[in-house]
């Protein structure tokens, strides 16, 4: 490795540099303000880092990492969002158990391991990152909260991500079993000489397909998502929702695309019934929910299955760059809404110590005495229904010109009709948020610091821009993809 | 004179109505007036001596701009901020300053209720009505059509009656899944174009005159269709109006039926007509067929009703449906009809829920077994409420009798039997008219009631519509001439299809 190597791995290495001080600190000199801005400052120059990594880019740093501009653009979205996530998190902490600097240490690892997914260009590191951000997962889920729905969430999702890791492990093997590499653009090679119909490469993807699946929760491997968003705490909820899922689909598209695994139709028309199946089913099942973080969850399975999509339409080379670049375009929409609505929730549940306010009539009458915040759920559920001038809008958009290209009907009538049955569940909430509320109802107690305000503000203006002025976003994005491809 | 101005003002005008709070709580609506007024007279002077606009267009649409603006605005999909004016866009952009002069007013006094965000609600319902109006790209007028539904959502979810819940989210749900398709079929439209032409387009300008093979021009023109006739509403897609109707706030209902149900057939007039002028044109038989249902279903159900709200609701089904009836029987007067029906109703139905909020206001009831000899308590309201209602059943003399006559007239010489019985919504609509002022107006009062009549403020706005409604009906002229160019090219796009379908049917013969 030489100096260009370690240049483009300046990401990786302030996160790991930044967390290993983070450590010796706690270690040291417990102070929470202290941790707090280590945190930052490492976030802060990780991000930064990036301009200056991006000098030597493209390249690979060994064959496990690839440098280009796709993974440094995602780290630096993941950074962004894990600060969001940690400015919004203070005072949510405060209330709540003793000594939370570890959460922020934690934090600050599982982002290193989905800036790790990014760089990912072969299935060891893209194991090493996933259990990095899961493990680094488990804690945080458990940790702010010592109540009994925190640790059962953590436990929870500890066992199911253990098993599908173990069931991915197992087709990874089987995979290298048959090809003889691990890395991303080799196996490719080696499977153009394979047969389509050899039965362990079936069997391989199909573990595979399976573990990854759980990771994303597509329909049927979604069942842990409700009941562990539901128990972990807001904040970390909302990193695991875009971040973690964010990430994980970032390795998929460079495997797919480095592998050409798009050349499996089985595998596509597999990808596609799982589309199909998680925007039904995410959609029809968050009708019920009148706890918050259950309907997002729900949520967050039909947004999986929307994005699905683009996997299904890139396996026409024709159409690859627009799908990938809608793909990417819907990453970074879907991150900002997804923080900024449970941004709101942490924010609500800042003033309780134990329980969160996540239920609907928590909710009642926001927007007369918490307007910025109202207007920061508002903003954030208006983009995740796909309303125009939101984030969530131009993605939506993409998403359908990239399926019409490409004529798939099919996904183009669940993504229609599943956006319609979501509309029901977003503007209730709306509808709660507007209601006149009565004297003796309980108000939530919200910070007041003009640093949540200024979050809020940052958040709202975020998704609206990228809303309304797509268009330097999206000239990114096929610039970078046009050295990806 | 650049209309953005217009749309920038009325969005504006929303912010400052909610700051304007602060100053005392009846401020909003004075601001709200303002700024409508404003928006209204910059519209008036900046129109009259505009010298017509040139627009670089291969299809054949007339060069009768008004106005026009492009901005780039995604260049990545070839969308700009494309906005233009001609006759039929003007007319319905007054139409809908004017009722929005007239829901403040209808709901000056009604509203106790953070009154600087409802006022803003409004402004901002008119603002995206505006854009829907006058956006020439396809992916700005869907970005419109969708914004204007969520504050009226919050109208209608926020300030809403007993049942609002309901249906502010039928409401949106229906406009919302409807809406979807025609975003669908704008998708699939300009995708094809943009293999046809090699770069992607979303403006009117380049879409029209785009081929596509005939069975996906059907689906492509079915998603536009659907999405307008949600909105229209037509026949078997009406059920979210009377709930709608029913649970807004006055001047939720005013905007509604005046202006809302307007962007419906305007799009068909606008896009789903002249975009896939073949697919409308084999259409044309079902859409007149639900149009005529319409008009019958809508009228007989009017008469079913106790509540005075859901009464008039009813009868904007029946009266939309000759607005459907009018566009497909393609002909100039049967267009000119409808126009003019868009423009009647607005005004009519407009002044009957003004006059259903009125009575709500005073005896918080919409039933009208409760009521029964109001002229007695109220003389002012029971003349306002018989010419009204005469307007509505399409008395000679007044607005809707024009159009509705010009519609039948058109309709007859392509459909005589579809006429026919589109005839007999006219007698429904007598009955449901006459029916509402005896149950409502005439009859025994009830002495006890205490009932006040109409005052200043309610005389003036009932007066103003009055007069444009007797205006429309005794000097329809200027309206239709108004209209006429937008008709007239439609007719010209019609007729070329018309020599092409003739021409291939020529060839077939003569192999």
């Amino acid at each position: 490795m030489n100096a260009d190597d370690f240049q483009s791995l300046l990401p990786l290495l302030t996160l790991a540099a930044g967390a290993t001080l983070l450590m010796l600190q706690i270690a040291f000199a417990r102070n929470i303000k202290l941790t707090i801005l280590l945190a930052l400052a490492t976030l802060l120059a990780a991000t930064l880092s990036i301009a200056w990594a991006g000098d030597s880019a493209p390249r690979f740093v060994t064959p496990l990492l690839r440098a280009d501009e796709l993974a440094l653009a995602f780290s630096a979205l993941f950074c962004i969002a894990a600060a969001a996530t940690a400015l919004l998190s203070m005072d949510y902490l405060n209330n709540r158990g003793d000594e939370p600097e570890e959460y922020f240490l934690l934090l600050v690892l599982s982002t290193l391991g989905a800036c790790v997914l990014a760089y990912a260009s072969h299935l060891a590191s893209l194991l090493l990152g996933l259990e990095l951000m899961s493990v680094s997962l488990y804690a945080l889920i458990a940790y702010p909260d010592k109540t009994k729905l925190p640790l059962e969430a953590a436990i929870k999702y500890l066992v199911l991500s253990g098993a599908s890791s173990a069931t991915m492990l197992f087709g990874f093997a089987l995979l290298y079993a048959t090809t003889g590499t691990l890395q991303f653009s080799e196996m490719g090679q080696q499977l153009a000489n394979l047969d389509t119909g050899n039965i362990t490469l079936l069997v391989a993807s199909v573990m595979i397909v399976a573990g990854l699946g759980f990771k994303l929760s597509l329909v049927p491997f979604h069942m842990w998502t409700p009941d562990v968003y539901d128990g972990a705490p807001a904040p970390v909820t909302g990193f695991l929702a875009s971040v973690a899922k964010a990430a994980v689909f970032v390795v998929l598209v460079r495997w797919f695309i480095s592998s050409d695994l798009f050349r499996f139709s089985i595998l596509i028309d597999c990808v596609a019934l799982l589309a199909i199946f998680s925007m039904l089913a995410g959609n029809l099942l968050a009708l019920l929910q009148t706890n918050i973080k259950r309907m997002l969850a729900y949520s967050s399975i039909a947004h999986m299955g929307y994005l699905m999509i683009i996997l299904v339409v890139g396996s026409e080379l024709a159409h690859r760059p627009l799908a990938i670049e809608a793909g990417m375009y819907y990453l970074v929409a879907y991150t900002a809404t997804t923080i900024a609505a449970f941004g709101l929730l942490t924010l609500l549940s800042a003033g309780e110590s134990q329980r969160e306010n996540i239920q609907l009539h928590d909710l009642s009458g926001l927007f007369w005495h918490q307007p910025l915040y109202a207007s920061l759920m508002l903003v954030a559920l208006l983009s995740l229904a796909g309303i125009p001038l939101t984030a969530g809008f131009v993605a939506k958009f993409y998403l359908l010109s990239s399926a019409v290209s490409d004529s798939r009907w099919l996904l183009l009538g669940g993504l229609v009709i599943g956006s319609s049955i979501g509309i029901y569940y977003y503007l209730r909430v709306i509808f709660y948020m507007t209601r006149r509320v009565e004297e003796h109802n309980n108000i939530p107690e919200v910070p007041h610091g003009l640093l949540a305000k200024l979050v809020s503000c940052v958040l709202i203006a975020s998704i609206l821009l990228l809303g309304t002025l797509p268009q330097p976003l999206m000239e990114y994005l096929q610039s970078i993809l046009q050295l990806v491809n | 004179m650049s209309i953005a101005i217009l749309i920038g003002i009325l969005l504006g005008g929303g912010l400052l109505a909610i700051l304007s709070e602060r100053w005392g709580s009846g401020a909003p609506r004075w601001v709200s007036l303002a700024i409508i007024g404003v928006a209204l007279v910059y519209l008036l002077t900046a129109v009259t001596g505009a010298a017509p606009e040139q627009i670089n267009t291969t299809a054949a649409m007339g060069n009768n701009w008004i106005a026009y603006l492009k901005l780039d605005w995604i260049p990545r999909f070839g969308i700009s901020f494309e906005l233009a004016m001609d006759g039929l866009s003007l007319l319905l952009v007054v139409l809908t300053l004017l009722l929005g002069l007239i829901a403040v007013s209808s709901s000056w006094s009604e509203i106790n209720f953070k009154q600087g965000f409802f006022q803003a609600n409004i402004l901002w319902t008119l603002a995206g009505v505006t854009g829907v109006f006058l956006a020439m790209d396809l992916f700005l007028f869907f970005l419109f059509w969708e914004v204007m539904l969520i504050p009226m959502y919050l109208l209608i979810a926020i300030w809403g009656h007993e049942n609002k819940a309901y249906a502010a989210m039928k409401f949106f749900i229906f406009t919302q899944f409807s809406g979807l398709l025609m975003l669908l079929s704008i998708v699939v439209l300009a995708w094809q174009a943009s293999v046809v032409n090699g770069s992607y387009s979303f403006s009117y300008f380049d879409l029209l005159g785009t081929t596509l093979n005939s069975k996906l021009e059907f689906w492509v023109m079915l998603g536009f269709f659907l999405a307008f006739t949600v909105k229209l509403p037509g026949f078997p897609f009406h059920t979210w109006l009377p709930d709608a109707h029913t649970q807004a706030p006055t001047a939720g209902s005013v905007l509604l039926a005046g202006i809302l149900l307007k962007t419906g057939a305007y799009g068909l007039l606008r896009f789903a007509i002249p975009l896939f002028p073949e697919a409308s044109m084999d259409f044309a038989p079902i859409a007149m067929t639900l149009g005529a249902a319409g008009v019958i279903y809508g009228a007989v159900l009017a008469f079913a009703q106790t509540d005075f709200k859901r009464l008039v609701a009813y009868s904007s089904v029946s009266h939309m449906g000759f607005v459907l009836l009018g566009l497909y029987a393609w002909n100039t007067i049967a267009m000119q009809g409808a126009v003019m029906q868009m423009v009647a109703h607005g005004i009519s139905t407009a002044a009957l829920f003004m006059m259903a909020g009125a009575i709500q206001h005073r005896l918080h009831t919409r039933d009208m077994n409760k009521m029964g000899g109001l002229w007695h308590n109220a003389p002012r309201m029971g003349a306002c409420a018989l010419f009204f209602a005469v307007a509505s059943l399409g008395l000679p003399g007044l607005g809707n009798f024009v159009a509705e006559f010009l519609v039948l007239l058109g309709l007859f010489a392509v459909q005589p039997w579809i006429t026919a019985v589109a005839a007999l919504g006219v007698i429904g609509a007598a009955i449901y008219a006459l029916w509402m002022m005896q149950l409502a107006f005439q009859g025994k009062p009830d002495e006890s009631r205490e009932f006040a009549d109409f005052d200043p403020r309610e005389m003036a706005t009932m007066a103003v519509m009055m007069i444009i409604l007797v205006w429309l009906g005794l000097y329809p002229q200027p309206v239709l001439d108004l209209a006429q160019p937008a008709l007239d090219s439609l007719q010209q796009l019609t007729s070329k299809t018309e020599t092409v379908i003739a021409l291939t049917q020529t060839a077939m013969v003569s192999q």
